[in-house]
């Protein structure tokens, strides 16, 4: 028995979603007594792979095969269960990041593994049960889902475990995994990446804005905001249907669930479809001119004004605030 | 083209969601039910590559006989013809499954389905099932067209987008921007009545999870208004009593 975890890299280098599920793979090893090893794909660096030692791993079997350079689902999903025969692994965790959600299901059909997407806390183990929560009906509610096969594969949510540096050492050992032509038949043609820019799943800080800012002229405010904060930024569906921001960033119950330390919305209603997103946010800031508007009843705090006059003076302010902290 | 559709029946996007049986079961009282929005722009994209004649579109939901006015609308919009696999399903493994033992021999070029369900927002059905059928799958994807014997796709990843030529058959998760939704029109309203619905019985399947309790979030507390004139006590706040800058 031990436990594996998936540590997928963007161009060489971990996110923090991936510091999040090291912790979260160690914290499990520790309740079932056993060790944690990682696996990671792609072209890495030694101190690079080095930094998940500090979180609970110790060992990384390294893949960086030419033919894995780019990420095949079908193909990576193989690398990840051979490696987690290899180690008889009877846990397997993932990060619930978008190549995690096109992963996770691939590998528990192919362990034969009970599978929980998107889990927000560690597993509870009672009477060789095996619980863990996630959330459910758009953040609305939370499951409690038991896994009843020997092998479980867990894809954990960014932003819901802590992470926690437990200061050990990995030991890298190079692992050439089979890979079969027939999962290689899909072909990367272009990858586009806005590399100065926070992405929305892993933000800690979100600012977004929805109809009331009129019009995509008035997103530099936002913007301006954002970059103060070092926030990613958001909107409300109809921002995005009517094209003044990417789809990429919409977020609710049929955009991108959020759960940031600190969501700032402005001109947003508060509509239930998009709270649904954004609901299980730590905080979460309202700016809105209606006073009635429904996103004022989970906000904790709440400015009533117009957001044109507001957001300026909010920037000014956090000018100052930073020059003096 | 030769395309499937698969469609869940989901709580209405506005349903307050309750539980009972001690928080075990979804209180299906009173919720209206709705094509998954999801599954609902997979049908719309998936009747704009087939329009004219250049294929046919079948829908298939694995579900009870509760779920026919969904399939009647997936029909309504476009879909030529319908399965219902009658089984309540028990999860997403389940789902896969029987849609799998469905299409196993049936040369679909293409299954689309929505990224994920509104309800438990699993996002597992569509891969699981790639992978049971042994083809390729994508996840989250923004836009889909057809060049020569491959899918072009567009996949959402952290902060930007992927650009995958995959062949055929694979299997796509559709996320918002891969069509419009579609309303249906008179005709097809009218002709969703007589249009093929097939029900098969399920096959037996092992499932691996199950859901033992639900909970609702802890209301939130009572929101702190700040005055407009004031902002800096809105950064104060953040900074000392939230600490969340
Ligand atoms: C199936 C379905 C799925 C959906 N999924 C989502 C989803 O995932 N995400 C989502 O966001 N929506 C979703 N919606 C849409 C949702 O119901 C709302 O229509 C949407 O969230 C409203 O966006 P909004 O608040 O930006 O716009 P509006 O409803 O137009 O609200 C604008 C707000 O701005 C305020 N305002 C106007 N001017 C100013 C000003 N100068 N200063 C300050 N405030 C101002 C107004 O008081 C108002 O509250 C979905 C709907 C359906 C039917």
């Amino acid at each position: 028995m031990s436990v594996l975890v998936y540590v997928e890299n963007a161009e060489g280098k971990f996110k923090k979603s991936i510091f999040e599920a090291v912790s979260y793979a160690k914290a499990i090893a520790d309740q079932l007594n056993t060790s944690l090893t990682a696996v990671s794909i792609g072209n890495v660096a030694q101190d690079e792979l080095q930094k998940l030692g500090n979180y609970g791993a110790a060992k990384i079997l390294n893949v960086n095969q030419d033919a894995l350079k780019s990420f095949i689902n079908q193909a990576y999903a193989s690398v990840i269960a051979e490696a987690a025969e290899k180690i008889a692994a009877s846990v397997v965790v993932l990060s619930n990041s978008f190549s995690g959600k096109g992963l996770a299901p691939r590998i528990a059909v192919k362990l034969n593994a009970g599978l929980v997407d998107g889990a927000i806390s560690l597993p509870e183990l009672n009477d060789g049960k095996f619980i863990v929560k996630k959330t459910a009906f758009s953040n609305k509610a939370f499951a409690y889902v038991e896994l009843h096969a020997d092998k479980k594969v867990i894809s954990l949510t960014p932003n819901s475990y802590k992470i926690v540096e437990a200061g050990g050492q990995a030991a890298i050992e190079d692992f050439a995994a089979t890979v079969k032509p027939t999962d290689l038949t899909a072909l990367i043609k272009d990858i586009v990446r806005a590399t100065d820019k926070v992405s929305l799943p892993d933000a800690e800080l979100v600012v977004s804005a929805g109809r009331g800012l009129k019009g995509p002229e008035n997103w530099a405010m936002v913007e301006e905001l954002a970059n103060l904060l070092g926030a990613a930024t958001a909107c409300s569906k109809p921002v995005s249907d009517a094209d003044w921001r990417p789809h990429s960033e919409h977020v609710g119950q049929t955009g991108i669930a959020i759960s940031p330390n600190l969501y700032i919305a402005i001109g947003i209603s508060g509509a239930i479809q998009h709270l649904a997103g954004v609901s299980s946010s730590k905080v979460i800031v309202v700016i809105n001119k209606d006073p009635e508007a429904p996103f004022f009843k989970v906000a904790d705090y709440g400015i009533v004004g117009d957001a044109f006059e507001i957001v300026p003076k909010l920037i000014e302010e956090l000018k100052s605030f930073k020059a003096n902290n | 083209m030769k395309i499937l559709v698969c469609i869940s029946n989901v709580p209405d996007t506005t349903t307050k969601i309750t539980f009972s049986d001690n928080d075990t079961q979804f209180n299906q009282n009173g919720v209206q039910f709705i094509l998954n929005p999801y599954d609902e722009i997979a049908l719309a994209r998936a009747i704009e590559l087939t329009d004219n004649g250049a294929g046919t579109v079948t829908v298939i939901h694995v579900g009870d006989a509760s779920a026919e006015p969904t399939i009647r609308k997936a029909l309504a919009i476009g879909a030529h013809d319908a399965v219902r696999v009658n089984a309540v399903p028990t999860d997403a493994f389940f789902v896969a499954t029987q849609i799998a033992a469905y299409a196993k021999d049936q040369n679909f070029d293409l299954i689309l389905a929505g990224r994920e369900s509104i309800d438990y927002n699993g996002a597992k059905v569509p891969a699981m099932l790639a992978e049971i059928l042994d083809i390729p799958s994508v996840s989250i994807i923004k836009k889909l067209n057809i060049e020569g014997n491959m899918g072009v796709v567009e996949r959402e990843i952290e902060g930007g987008k992927e650009v995958l030529a995959i062949p055929f058959p694979f299997v796509a998760g559709t996320a918002e921007g891969v069509a419009e939704w579609k309303i249906p029109n008179m005709r097809g309203i009218m002709s969703a009545r007589t249009k093929p619905l097939q029900v098969l019985e399920p096959i037996e399947v092992q499932t691996s999870s199950k859901i033992v309790k639900f909970e609702t979030p802890a209301p939130r507390g009572q929101v702190t208004l700040i005055d407009a004139a004031e902002p800096q006590k809105l950064v104060d706040l953040l900074h000392a009593e939230a600490k969340v800058i």
